[in-house]
């Protein structure tokens, strides 16, 4: 699985995509695949405030619930509504049309995050691990 | 393949056996006047149509649920491994105990001289209990562990209030039973995760370095962790969190572990529940209700909910009069029947009973350890209590995932492990056979997993076309959670 180097990633296992002030932030192909398939996805409201690594939702797989965590701080202004209906496409598509939420991220906070080189080898140690 | 304990046969919906006219009743001839029900009720409360209910005969009801009931696995069939559920025996002792009338048919609002009996049965559980946990006190009221866990979350968010000391964290290690960061935020609190050390214990470390913020109320840890794995560092652990002036918080859906041998008021414990229709052996699942109580410390007891049962000389009373309680958590006093029949488990098996329990639960785990540690990969080595949790690794290898493995165990008639918990290892097989079983039964139990563990390496496709004996083969789970069917329709079949 190569990842896509648009963007960056953080070691929970969460991408982020900057755009000027705005980040798209959904989970990485390696953490949809630990999850299996997923049934529900509970993402924050509207209008909340993220902080960076907080907690920002749940998605539900047949194993687990399992909590995602903020890769950037900032104040949501949007979340994919498609995935009430097709949970499925955090597993078919996680990169894309599987995205999460999208944030008017606070400056500077996607600092130290990995690049998709880094995160494959950080993958590459974990499952060493 | 040995399928004699699978159950192969179907039964369909009792919509199937309808058969228009047919009824289970019959009526004695009117001695009034008849009244036209479409006249009377109209307008009021007549439906035009009631479409789909089914016509069937007394025998048809009585036939389909009870092979309903008998496509059903329970303790009373065979060994029941759910890690974490501590799926033991019910004794009948128990259940003679709690159909007794004056036990039975009690109402919770008689007056207490009527009750003094089952007042008396509580105050003596609550010593029990008292005694086992090395606590201060108990509440009886909670209803399952879960509840248990709030109204112990409740009573330290109280002692914070109390001691004019709000604070808003709680500490919860990456192992934990997930009801535990539930509680918390339930109860008002943010959740912050500690990543256990690579053996699978709490991270003192860790600890010590998110208790420097002064916002921590409690640290929440299950004891032996849901690894099966003793806490060694707990005292060290209760006593850095006092320090702080935070509590500590023991999940006790392992109690069973060590009842008779360690005691969680001696390790630091400020609040611990205990889960009756585990460690104490009444029913569980749908067999239930469940019941949580909940052990304080000395520096909780003021937050007890109401009421508690106090003695005076020869008389009981239900004491209201506690300025600093939580308030009632429950209706009445909790679920009673649970509590008679965990006090009879206790005082059938008495204090070197309990602990043969629990020797004999740690025993019955190593054994099955013992038995399939060379066909499956242990991720945590350290010593296993009451329970002991493989993953499947080696299996993946093959390409054969544990919940097939768990598919294939039902070819063999016996309940699945628990799967996929604790969240730290991947593919997890988390296997707790309980005291209840002999030696015959737990063998019956490896032969199977290390036949499973052969067809794996040999025939890894037979695994993952599992069940085969069941009444339905493999069920669409995906689709069932997320377009689950939740009433029948006749365009549904």
């Amino acid at each position: 699985m190569s990842y896509p180097e648009d963007r960056r990633y953080a070691k929970s296992h969460e991408w982020v995509l900057v755009d000027g002030n705005t980040a798209t932030i959904g989970i990485t192909s390696y953490a949809q695949e630990q999850l299996g398939d997923v049934v529900f996805v509970e993402l924050p409201a509207v209008g909340s405030t993220l902080e960076r690594d907080g907690a920002m939702g749940n998605i539900e797989s047949v194993k687990a619930v399992s909590e995602v965590f903020a890769p950037v701080a900032g104040e949501v202004v949007e979340v994919n509504g498609a995935l009430e209906a097709r949970p499925e496409l955090l597993n078919t598509d996680p990169h894309g049309e599987g995205w999460l939420v999208r944030v008017n991220m606070a400056p500077g906070s996607d600092a130290n995050l990995l690049t998709a080189a880094e995160y494959e080898a950080f993958l590459a140690e974990e499952g060493a691990h | 393949m040995n399928g004699a304990r699978g159950r192969a046969r179907r039964e369909g919906v009792i919509f199937d056996r309808s058969s228009p006219g047919r009824v289970g009743y019959q009526l004695p001839p009117l001695e009034v006047p008849p009244a036209d029900v479409r006249q009377t009720l109209a307008g009021v409360a007549l439906r035009g149509e009631i479409e789909e209910l089914p016509e069937v005969s007394e025998v048809d009801v009585l036939r389909h649920f009870h092979r309903l009931s008998q496509l059903n696995y329970s303790v009373d069939e065979g060994l029941y491994p759910l890690g974490s559920c501590t799926m033991k025996y019910n004794p009948r002792l128990n259940e003679e105990l709690a159909r007794l009338p004056g036990l039975a048919q009690l109402h919770p609002l008689q007056p207490e001289e009527q009750v003094q009996g089952a007042l008396e049965l509580m105050w003596e559980l609550e010593q029990a209990l008292v005694a086992i946990t090395g606590m201060a006190r108990v509440t009886l009221q909670p209803a399952a562990g879960a509840h248990g866990e709030l109204t112990g979350m409740l009573m330290v968010r109280a002692a914070c209030r109390d001691r004019n000391s709000p604070r808003s964290t709680v500490l919860i290690p990456d192992s934990a039973h997930g009801t535990n960061p539930a509680t918390a935020v339930f109860a008002g609190f943010k959740v912050v995760e500690i990543a256990s050390t690579s053996a699978g214990t709490l991270d003192l470390h860790a600890l010590a370095r998110h208790l420097e913020g002064g916002d921590v109320a409690a640290l929440m840890v299950t004891v032996p962790n849901t690894l099966g794995v003793f806490e060694p560092e707990i005292a060290r652990a209760a006593a850095m969190l006092h320090e702080r002036g935070a509590f500590l918080y023991i999940d006790g859906a392992n109690l069973n572990a060590f009842v008779g041998i360690a005691q969680p008021g001696a390790m630091g414990a400020d609040v611990m529940h205990i889960n009756l229709h585990k460690t104490f052996s009444t029913p569980h699942g749908g067999g239930g209700p469940g019941a949580g109580p909940v052990a304080v410390s000395q520096a909780l007891v003021e937050y007890l909910p109401v009421p508690l049962v106090e003695r005076t000389g020869d008389r009981w009373t239900l004491s209201y009069h506690r300025p600093k309680s939580i308030g009632k958590v429950r209706g009445f006093y909790g679920n009673f029947g649970m509590l008679v029949r965990a006090l009879a488990y206790i005082r059938s098996l008495g204090r070197d009973g309990l602990k043969a329990m629990a020797e004999g639960a740690v025993l019955n785990a190593n054994y099955i350890r013992k038995g399939l540690e060379e066909d499956y990969h242990l991720p945590y080595p350290g010593a296993s209590l009451h329970e002991v949790v493989f993953d499947d690794s080696r299996q993946l290898a093959h390409g054969v995932k544990n919940v097939d493995i768990a598919k294939r165990l039902l070819d063999y008639g016996f309940h699945p492990p628990t799967m996929s918990f604790p969240l730290i290892v991947h593919g997890a097989l988390m296997i707790e056979p309980t005291e209840s079983d002999g030696v015959e039964e737990l063998d019956a139990f490896i032969a199977a997993m290390r036949q499973i563990a052969r067809e794996c390496r040999e025939n890894p496709e037979l695994v993952r076309g599992a069940p085969y004996t069941t009444p339905v083969r493999r069920l669409d789970e995906v689709r069932a959670a997320r377009s689950p069917i939740l009433r029948w329709r006749r365009s549904s079949r």
